[in-house]
């Protein structure tokens, strides 16, 4: 199989497992290509992208708009800051703008849960979700996975605790996803009320015992406290936070083994995770960020690839 | 039309030789010389040659290379099947290298021609060379000709050229058949 067998990438939760297999197959080859001397295919030359982000982004759009240039695509940019949308206009109307332009792949972030899956009904172009509010994210989910396959051989079968916000988290369920589909074991570990009600739905175990959770994991994806979207205080205080749910190198030490260490970023050093954790051999923070650009390569060669002439 | 065929092991093998011979010509000990056999099928003629060139010719310190053009190629959207890469190995530099650029069959051209954008991206080379087991004749999309060439090929364009190799197939032969 060569072929993707959705037509836009909306969520892990429309994937099959073949198709996670493809776009890790397909992000090895482009992860040989950016390492070489000259970072470039010319494969999507007559491919014209727009990142679209209405909510605030900066790794994410790097990595998306990086990945489309070393494909060759043309890139267009727009964030919502400088937009109509502070105008008045809709987002069809402004995606229908963008695509008058002869657009064929669309990469959005919208603050609004299904932004995504709503656009794809009326537009067409190929939609790449690049967040949408508190659902799903996820190239970040397939990167995360390619990050740990690479790391420790295979997904299947590995146990992945994460660590943090999972209520605000779309990197929290879009992972649960993607590694459920590969047979990996998750637990979410976090303060409980920063855990969704139904989570155990999905199969996942929850954990509140920081040390516990990482006891019994193989891998420890530590998410970021998102303050930006919390109305009320979730937490006494930012400081019971990290004495509870902080991950430093004391309590690492103590496991009696080794766990590999992932950020999905922005890091808070000093609440989450410490420096000497971020920093340390067992991290593969910045590992993620350069699997991310071969990834997200992948995912929009293969939805390319779907774009009729 | 039934399967023809147009080169059996024996054969293959003198015209590796003589090919080998013909490289050892034009490029010494080969210290300043790489081989890149194009992915799939051009990187079985390759290895082989390397072999040929290292058992009987005592050439050693080969360099040699695979290349995969798909990202390269200029059909991409214009085919039903979806393309699919294969693996690069490309360990080196080409710097001021001297490139010979290996394939089985020269059909179209539109492959070798992919394959000279895809070594950019490894350096500039000094020169690069093509050496092709068959050249298929009055076939050419591009004006590319073969600087070494095994054996030449008369075939309509309804016909194929296929190629195959102990290592796949149990057994090395070239046969022309009917797409």
């Amino acid at each position: 199989m060569s072929e993707l067998s959705v037509e836009h990438l909306l969520g892990i939760k429309y994937l099959k497992s073949s198709d996670i297999d493809l776009i890790f197959k397909t992000a090895d080859h482009f992860k040989e290509v950016i390492n070489r001397p000259i970072k470039k295919v010319p494969s999507l030359r007559d491919i014209t992208i727009a990142n679209l982000f209405f909510e605030n982004s900066t790794r994410t759009k790097l990595s998306f708009e990086l990945a489309e240039k070393r494909l060759s695509a043309d890139v267009i940019n727009f964030s919502a800051s400088q937009s109509s949308v502070k105008k008045g206009e809709t987002l069809i109307d402004t995606v229908n703008n963008i695509l008058a332009m002869k657009v064929d792949i669309v990469v959005m972030r919208h603050s609004n849960v299904g932004a995504g899956v709503f656009l794809s009904r009326h537009v067409d172009a190929k939609i790449i979700n690049a967040g949408d509010g508190t659902h799903e994210h996820p190239t970040q989910a397939l990167l995360d996975s390619y990050s740990i396959r690479e790391k420790l051989g295979n997904v299947k079968g590995k146990k992945i605790v994460i660590v943090g916000d999972i209520l605000h988290s779309r990197v929290a369920l879009s992972n649960i996803f993607a590694l459920q589909l590969q047979g990996a074991e998750v637990k979410v570990c976090g303060p409980t009320t920063l855990i969704p009600k139904y989570i155990s739905s999905l199969g996942v175990a929850v954990e509140t015992n920081l040390k516990k959770a990482l006891e019994w994991c193989d891998v420890a994806n530590v998410l970021r406290v998102q303050h930006e979207r919390m109305d009320i205080k979730y937490f006494p205080s930012t400081r019971e936070y990290t004495q509870l749910f902080g991950i430093n190198q004391e309590i690492l030490d103590n496991l009696g083994k080794k766990i590999v260490i992932m950020h999905p970023g922005p890091i808070n050093r000093g609440v989450e995770i410490t420096s000497d954790v971020a920093d340390s051999n067992n991290s593969i923070i910045l590992n993620q960020v350069e699997n991310g650009v071969a990834v997200r390569m992948a995912v929009i060669y293969l939805l390319a690839q779907q774009v009729k002439r | 039309m039934s399967k023809k065929t147009l080169l059996n092991s024996k054969d293959i093998e003198i015209i590796l030789h003589r090919l080998a011979c013909q490289l050892i010509e034009n490029h010494n000990d080969f210290s300043n010389t790489v081989l890149i056999g194009l992915q799939p099928r051009g990187s079985y003629v390759a290895k082989r040659l390397a072999s040929f060139l290292k058992t009987e010719y005592n050439v050693n310190d080969l360099q040699l290379g695979f290349l995969d053009i798909t990202f390269y190629r200029d059909d991409f959207r214009r085919r039903d099947a979806p393309l699919a890469a294969e693996t690069n190995e490309m360990n080196f530099i080409i710097e001021n290298k001297k490139v010979v650029i290996i394939d089985d069959v020269l059909y179209s051209g539109r492959s070798v021609r992919a394959a000279l954008t895809a070594i950019q991206s490894y350096g500039r080379p000094d020169n690069i060379e093509l050496l092709v087991l068959i050249d298929r004749r009055f076939s050419r999309h591009l004006p590319i000709q073969p600087d070494y060439r095994g054996r030449q090929v008369d075939a309509i364009n309804e016909e194929r050229v296929l190629v195959t190799w102990k290592e796949t197939h149990k057994k090395d032969a070239v046969y022309i058949e009917p797409k």
